[in-house]
């Protein structure tokens, strides 16, 4: 088969099984778009600026653990998708972003929507290319998905200069069926001898916790994780990123950790003597003061990056593999070794915990006649039976929708949690409901991210898009008011969002349904009625409580048991 | 403390500025750095010489492993090895200084490459630290141009760093 650079590009991606390219064209990738045009099996969804076409195809690979693509020009094209490509970085998503590139012989004469894409990106990706020549197009394709979505998972952007996918010069194409690269060979089991030191200090624990991270959710192991947790009744607490991989309504769940996370949580990571940490990165807002993290533990970190381990904290035991495939053969030595951790210990701990969990510290005025972010969020709970994928963006929003919204299922829980992008959730949404057409998808968002990137309110127009908006509107930006009320004694600087667009309206000019919801008592049934339009966007513009704060919140460089509680717990 | 890093990498466009992205991005520094190709075209060698403790030489290991035009790399500060840097050095050798200079430039086993009415260019070869005795033995008045290579590592015996 013969097929010139353009073609072999689209012919790469149907041979990856690539079904939806997020995009939007320019000068240096018209001969790719005219490739695309000449076929339908990958089909391309154009969206209002690249960054949203980045977080779109983001949110499809979180949504779905299929890798992402995204297509974009040379220039401004790549700058504006770097955002996007940060974002995916940070939280180890798997995605291929491909940038068109001025024609070779110009590369480095400053020519019309030139940069070095290959530069610019190359802090924020796993790993990126440069085509030189046509013949390497199919190879490169080849290793790029595999260096994405494999080991630590991650963005890998090819950059392919213009005249490489010349219609003019055509080449025999052969997907490569096998990929070697010498320099990189992730590991695929633990080391057995930590595993079985693991699973005994498991079994000779007092007071464990296990720690969990996006690493279970980005190696689906949430079905081993859950095992091996309700096995050793042990508690267990979540990132941000993790939430979802063990069911939240569950017992043994005790919240989020860290700098928002539950008093239960953040009391048991600081009185535990194990600490099982799996596929989570000991990242500043779960661990606050590290000198003060977890001062009795042992440690046990379970990694696929060799790199996160003993990176922020020093670990004990640490395990180097994939976290799937070390849950399981810690479940294996578990019942090999026959035995449970003393039940007494363990009741005595749970005891402990219960106690903590008396302080009711997600507690909210609920006669308040002011909408509460909380009740918004836990409203769409109940309306969505705790089944929709919810994206989110950055701010207070994010941490009531983490905190109120009990993630039962891996994948459900789409936010920015490394790089905290504002503007991600409703181009996120757009990825996650183009896999999953039938789903609901619901974005939690602020009237300041909700700006960052509106106009993807038009792609959701174009594509017949039904998400639902639900937007907690507080005239803030919520998460920068609280810490100025905290640490600036009030002082306000530049977090009033002034001069707001009427949202209903806003929506409608896109050719979607807008909502306006001012009383409490109003809100479930504006919910409802939202989700009852089935092939529409609803955009519901929530009018919040401005004054709400999140709670429980740790200060920056404070320890977990320094927390400061909501006004209506049990404790103040 | 004081660690050399050896590392085999991809000898391909882009690889030297990963790593030297890298060494920025992380707050590490870099001392010295040599590289260039092996006997086997299509990897380039580097030795590379920083400073930390050892969880920050920990973290720089495992975050150039991490690299993917990386292939291999060994802390040769771990074991016996040897270290050589190359230095050419412009000294102003006027004629009551000559002498001198040259007499000193046998002690160090240097060789003089170049000799105007005024000037010599020395070659010399050793351990960095031999190379700072040389110019600090030199009155600096009389140092013109200092060149130097940074240091090239390998390990002793058969333990190495090959594919």
């Amino acid at each position: 088969m013969e097929l010139s650079g353009a073609e072999i590009v689209v012919q790469c991606l149907k041979d990856e099984g690539v079904e939806h390219v997020f995009g939007y064209p320019g000068g240096a990738v018209l001969h790719i778009y005219d490739a695309l045009f000449q076929q339908d099996e990958v089909r391309h969804i154009l969206v209002r600026h690249e960054q949203g076409a980045v977080h779109a195809a983001d949110g499809y690979a979180r949504s779905t653990g299929r890798p992402g693509v995204a297509l974009v020009t040379s220039g401004p094209g790549a700058t504006n998708a770097v955002t996007g490509i940060a974002t995916a970085h940070l939280d180890s998503i798997p995605l291929v972003v491909l940038t068109g590139q001025v024609p070779t012989p110009f590369i480095g004469s400053d020519a019309f929507q030139e940069v070095d894409t290959v530069g610019i990106t190359r802090p924020c990706v796993k790993h990126n290319f440069l085509i030189k020549d046509v013949r390497d197009i199919a190879e490169t394709f080849r290793k790029a998905f595999y260096i994405a979505t494999s080991g630590r998972p991650g963005p890998v952007v090819i950059d392919i200069p213009k005249d490489i996918t010349d219609p003019n010069i055509k080449i025999p194409y052969e997907y490569p069926k096998k990929v070697r690269i010498r320099s990189y060979n992730p590991v695929t089991k633990g080391h057995l001898g930590q595993i079985k030191k693991a699973v005994d200090l498991m079994l000779a624990a007092k007071r464990p916790v296990f720690y969990t991270g996006g690493g279970v959710v980005l190696n689906d192991a949430g079905k081993q994780l859950t095992e091996l947790v309700r096995e050793l009744n042990f508690p267990i607490t979540s990132t941000l990123m993790g939430l979802g991989a063990y069911p939240g309504s569950d017992r043994q769940f005790l919240g989020m950790l860290g700098m928002h996370g539950t008093y239960e949580a953040n009391m048991a990571m600081h009185e535990t003597d194990v600490l099982i940490a799996i596929g989570a990165r000991f990242d500043d807002r779960v661990t606050g003061q590290v000198a003060q993290f977890c001062p009795n533990a042992t440690i046990i970190h379970v990694d696929i990056d060799p790199s996160s381990i003993s990176k922020n904290v020093r670990v004990d035991v640490p395990i180097v593999g994939p976290v799937k495939a070390v849950l399981k053969d810690m479940l294996k030595v578990l019942a090999e070794r026959r035995k449970r951790p003393q039940e007494e210990n363990i009741q005595k701990w749970w005891a402990q915990i219960d106690r903590w969990r008396g302080m009711q510290c997600l507690k909210y005025d609920q006669k308040s006649p002011q909408i509460k972010p909380q009740f918004a969020v836990e409203t769409l709970h109940r309306v969505t039976n705790g089944d929709a994928f919810v994206t989110s963006d950055v701010g207070q929003h994010q941490m009531f929708a983490a905190q109120f919204y009990r993630f039962d299922k891996p994948r459900r829980w789409i936010n920015s949690g490394g790089l905290g992008t504002m503007g991600f959730g409703l181009p996120a949404a757009i990825g996650v409901q183009m896999a999953h057409p039938d789903a609901e998808v619901a974005v939690i968002t602020g009237e300041a991210s909700i700006q960052m990137c509106i106009q993807e309110l038009a792609t959701c127009r174009q594509h017949d898009l039904p998400i639902k908006i639900m937007l907690l509107n507080n005239g803030y930006m919520g998460m920068v008011r609280q810490w100025q009320e905290f640490f600036y004694d009030g002082r306000y600087a530049h977090s009033y969002v002034d001069a707001l667009p009427d949202f209903v309206k806003l929506a409608e000019s896109y050719g979607h349904v807008g909502m306006k919801i001012e009383r409490p008592e109003d809100l479930e049934g504006a919910v409802k009625e939202a989700f009852s339009l089935k092939d529409r966007l609803v955009f519901m513009d929530v009018v919040i409580d401005p004054t709400e704060n999140v709670y429980p919140m740790i200060e920056a460089g404070k320890g977990h048991h320094e927390m400061y509680l909501p006004p209506e717990s049990e404790l103040v | 403390m004081r660690h050399v890093i050896s590392i085999l990498m991809e000898n391909e466009a882009g690889a030297l500025s990963r790593v030297a992205g890298l060494f920025s991005a992380r707050g590490y520094n870099i001392e010295a750095l040599t590289v260039a190709p092996t006997e086997d075209p299509s990897l380039s060698r580097m030795t590379l010489v920083t400073r930390g403790d050892e969880a920050i030489i920990e973290q720089i290991t495992k975050q150039l492993n991490k690299l993917i035009d990386v292939v291999k790399l060994l802390d040769l500060t771990g074991g016996p090895h040897i270290e050589r840097e190359m230095m050419l050095i412009k000294v102003k050798a006027e004629r009551s200084h000559r002498d001198e200079i040259i007499r000193l430039t046998d002690i160090f086993r240097g060789k003089v490459l170049d000799v105007t009415e005024t000037s010599f260019v020395i070659e010399l070869t050793g351990k960095s630290a031999k190379l700072d005795a040389f110019i600090r033995a030199i009155h600096e008045d009389l140092v013109l141009e200092v060149v130097r290579t940074g240091p090239s590592g390998i390990g002793r015996g058969t333990k190495g760093l090959t594919l």
